[in-house]
């Protein structure tokens, strides 16, 4: 009956709210899908916090330093909308540092040049935003309202790195080297960033059926790739993928491979950045610890003091 | 596992004037810090006039489930909207 019930409301486009009846595995796979994105965004501030003090003009630095702030942010948000769900921020830190939760592998690759400031606001935060224009569709009532805050604030972020890339493409012939580097070390694993295609892909059936997932990997892939080609063509760079070409038939671009293997490699720990992001997470989490237990001593006291 | 932290609900008046508005949550051990904390997480781009904080546990809520009958009184009163009255033709202003 309860089953029924929820499967209507989510048929008729209702939001589902926090004390709302809900199946467990709709439960279930909301914590895993939100605390994953999350982390993603808490995590993804290493690789671009990592340029803030080499950032090659004022100007530079302080958006850099306010793109990396948005970020904290939105994890804050999604976080909130994670822990509406019954399950406490401690814990889903925890889950992170024992690694029963993870966050987008994008993140798990080095940024080396500034160019990849460029290459990472253009290509991840835009990947990122086709994913969550479409999130802002899904049935979870706080995870929905999340999606739209982020939303409003994250174009900022993807523009700011189309600049960036606009910039040097257009300097000197090293500059236009560099970006071009970016573009062909950001590309496969920023497409990749949708996840396993959707004949490999065995959770959306419900993820879609609960209107979790509003589109399948496959197609916001394919989404993203029909907007950003253009994008490339506009600035004089060359997208790394020969089979690259538009269908006249599908209205789309056709494309190469994805190479799969080395996508779960990164999953499951392998890639260039996995254990250094983590353990940075760790390190700034223990220092934080004595300022925790400060602020909640300080609370106490003032309690005492009221009463 | 630590302890968690107080969860306090955040409403920000977004122009002098307005109402206030719910926007969201902030952890934070004490009333100040929440202040801040709500300042910094949702006032990043000149959001807000003023801004209230409240422990979540003071916020108490009707269940959407009974949504039905808890509203249900309002249903059959259509004698408090305006256009249930007939008025005499050629009138103005009312």
């Amino acid at each position: 009956m309860n089953e029924k019930y929820f499967q209507e409301r989510i048929d008729a486009e209702k939001k589902i709210e926090p004390k709302d009846w809900m199946p467990d595995d709709y439960r279930k796979h909301l914590i895993r899908q939100i605390s994953q994105h999350a982390h993603s965004e808490i995590i993804g501030m290493q690789p671009e916090g990592n340029w803030i003090t080499r950032a090659p003009s004022l100007r530079a630095k302080m958006i850099l330093l306010a793109k990396v702030q948005d970020e904290a942010g939105h994890g804050l948000y999604l976080y909130s909308a994670c822990e509406t769900l019954g399950i406490s921020r401690e814990k889903l830190v925890q889950q992170l540092h024992e690694g029963k939760a993870k966050y987008s592998s994008i993140f798990n690759y080095p940024t080396l040049s500034w160019a990849d400031m460029g290459a990472v606001g253009w290509l991840v935060d835009g990947a990122a935003i086709v994913n969550q224009v479409s999130l802002q569709r899904t049935s979870y009532g706080p995870y929905s309202r999340g999606m739209v805050k982020i939303c409003k604030e994250e174009s900022f972020h993807q523009r700011q790195g189309y600049e960036i890339m606009a910039e040097m493409a257009k300097g000197t012939a090293e500059q236009k080297a560099m970006a071009q580097d970016a573009l062909n070390r950001f590309w496969w694993p920023s497409i990749m960033m949708f996840g396993p295609q959707d004949s490999d892909s065995p959770r959306s059936g419900n993820a879609m059926k609960w209107k979790i997932k509003r589109q399948t990997n496959d197609a916001l892939r394919q989404d993203f790739i029909d907007k950003t080609v253009g994008q490339a063509e506009v600035i004089g760079l060359t997208i790394p993928d020969p089979d690259l070409k538009w269908n006249e038939e599908r209205q789309s671009y056709d494309f190469g491979e994805m190479d799969w293997e080395e996508f779960w490699s990164v999953v499951n720990g392998n890639g260039p950045c996995n254990k250094q992001r983590l353990a940075h997470h760790k390190k700034a989490y223990d220092q934080g610890k004595w300022v925790r237990d400060a602020a909640k001593a300080y609370a106490k006291k003032q309690e005492l003091v009221a009463n | 596992m630590e302890e968690n932290v107080t969860v306090w609900e955040v409403f920000i008046q977004s122009k002098n004037g307005l109402a206030h508005k719910h926007a969201g949550n902030v952890h934070a051990s004490d009333k100040v810090m929440a202040l801040d904390n709500a300042r910094e997480l949702y006032t990043r781009r000149n959001e807000g006039s003023c801004i209230w904080v409240v422990k979540s546990e003071y916020i108490v809520s009707s269940e959407t489930e009974d949504s039905e009958a808890f509203f249900d009184p309002s249903n059959d009163k259509m004698y408090r909207h305006p256009t249930f009255y007939t008025m005499p033709e050629g009138s103005k202003h009312i």
